[in-house]
């Protein structure tokens, strides 16, 4: 496959490097979030979102910036518009679900600090993506988080019922189950050709 | 309950407490992204350690001082930005410094922006803490964070490539275990850690345990 076709750069984001298992992107909602399948997945599409905002906009500031020769304040940039659609996505989430804005608490406004958000915007812009690229990457980014947060809850409430020892109980536990994760997401590496 | 803690003396424990009792990489789990992606070796670790200290005491020091001037509403996005702007100042920094490691760190200086820790800070300790003790305890959080990354990296580095800060420490019949430096030896190690962690505290506390009832039993 040609390295810079669009399902290149999707499959390369979603499941090659995968944000979080292969990247180490985003952990702390994915250590933090991924006790329940039920909120697993909404918080995964939040941040998938929030994910293909930044991106558009990150294209958008680069070319703005790079015409005023201002590229040193791109990450002051990114940073703001990140805030602020996070700040969007908290007022939608509350406005339409307030039991979820509930259950997520904390790591609704921690989106902001998400490094796999501000990740896709910094990757774009040393890859230097066109605009479909760009689009495509955020997509597939989007895609891989929501994966790997949601394959984490699946586990995780599986070792819920399971006997563990108390010691391995909590944050070890689901460290060692992110790294077995990430060991079977090894396997892809093949994948791109 | 405010007025009164500002009075509060500085003392050794405001440093202790952010460097081992409130670690923030093994008790609190925050900033985890930086500690898992860039402790392949023990110089990578040093490095990331000691940048995210630079921003951690810079930019606290700065929302300490901004306390009262920074409206409630607009405090987060406030932080962020002045967050952003050390982190600019240690990329550009780091890139004058040394090319090699401003490589080998890759986009992780410029994602020290968005490292939970330091923003975790500014919110709970600098904005309502003087001066001098928010640059105080940014030192602790900022040491403690650099050990964690140091123990990260020297057990990846040792058992993924038999060096440390790249001496040989094991002889050349040693098979590295590259798993180790690889994405999964980050996960597994830092579980590791924990592991002994949780179990010293429990046998810390069975033995306070066992103590209170060796007393007990002696009234």
């Amino acid at each position: 496959m040609d390295a810079d076709s669009l399902s290149y750069i999707f499959l390369n984001a979603a499941i090659i490097n995968n944000f979080v298992l292969a990247l180490f992107l985003g952990i702390c909602p994915i250590l933090g979030v991924s006790g329940k399948l039920g909120t697993a997945f909404p918080m995964g599409v939040a941040s998938a979102f929030v994910m293909l905002i930044a991106s558009l906009a990150a294209y958008g500031i680069n070319i703005v910036l790079g015409y005023f020769e201002l590229e040193f304040l791109s990450l002051i940039a990114y940073i703001a518009v990140i805030a602020s659609a996070v700040q969007l996505v908290e007022m939608v989430v509350k406005k339409f679900s307030p039991p979820l804005y509930r259950a997520l608490g904390i790591f609704l406004p921690l989106i902001t600090t998400n490094c796999a958000i501000l990740g896709v915007a910094l990757f774009q812009t040393s890859y230097e993506y066109d605009f479909l690229q760009s689009l495509t990457y955020s997509l597939g980014a989007g895609a891989g988080f929501i994966l790997a947060i949601v394959l984490m809850a699946g586990l995780r409430e599986q070792v819920d019922l399971a006997d563990v020892p108390s010691v391995a109980r909590g944050a070890a536990m689901s460290l060692m189950l992110a790294g077995v994760l990430s060991l079977a997401f090894m396997g892809f590496a093949g994948l791109g050709g | 309950m405010a007025a009164k803690r500002e009075q509060e003396p500085i003392t050794m424990d405001t440093f202790l407490s952010g460097l081992w009792r409130e670690n923030p990489v093994f008790v609190m789990l925050l900033g985890m992204c930086p500690v898992l992606a860039v402790t392949n070796t023990t110089e990578n670790a040093l490095a990331m350690g000691l940048a995210t200290t630079f921003v951690l005491v810079c930019s606290t020091g700065l929302v300490s001082i901004l306390r009262d001037f920074i409206p409630k509403e607009v405090r987060i996005a406030s932080y962020i930005v002045i967050i952003a702007t050390f982190v600019t100042v240690v990329d550009y920094a780091i890139q004058a410094i040394s090319l090699e490691i401003y490589n080998a760190l890759g986009a992780f200086i410029q994602l020290i922006v968005a490292n939970c820790m330091i923003l975790g800070r500014a919110e709970a300790f600098a904005s309502r803490q003087p001066l001098g003790k928010t640059l105080v305890d940014a030192l602790g959080v900022g040491a403690g964070f650099t050990l964690a990354l140091l123990c990260l990296g020297t057990v990846r580095e040792l058992l993924g490539a038999g060096e440390i800060l790249g001496v040989q420490v094991f002889p050349d019949g040693f098979e590295p275990w590259v798993i180790m430096l690889l994405p999964p030896g980050g996960f597994f190690v830092l579980a590791g850690w924990l592991l002994l962690f949780a179990w010293l505290k429990e046998r810390q506390n069975q033995r306070a345990a066992a103590a209170k009832e060796a007393t007990a039993d002696g009234r």
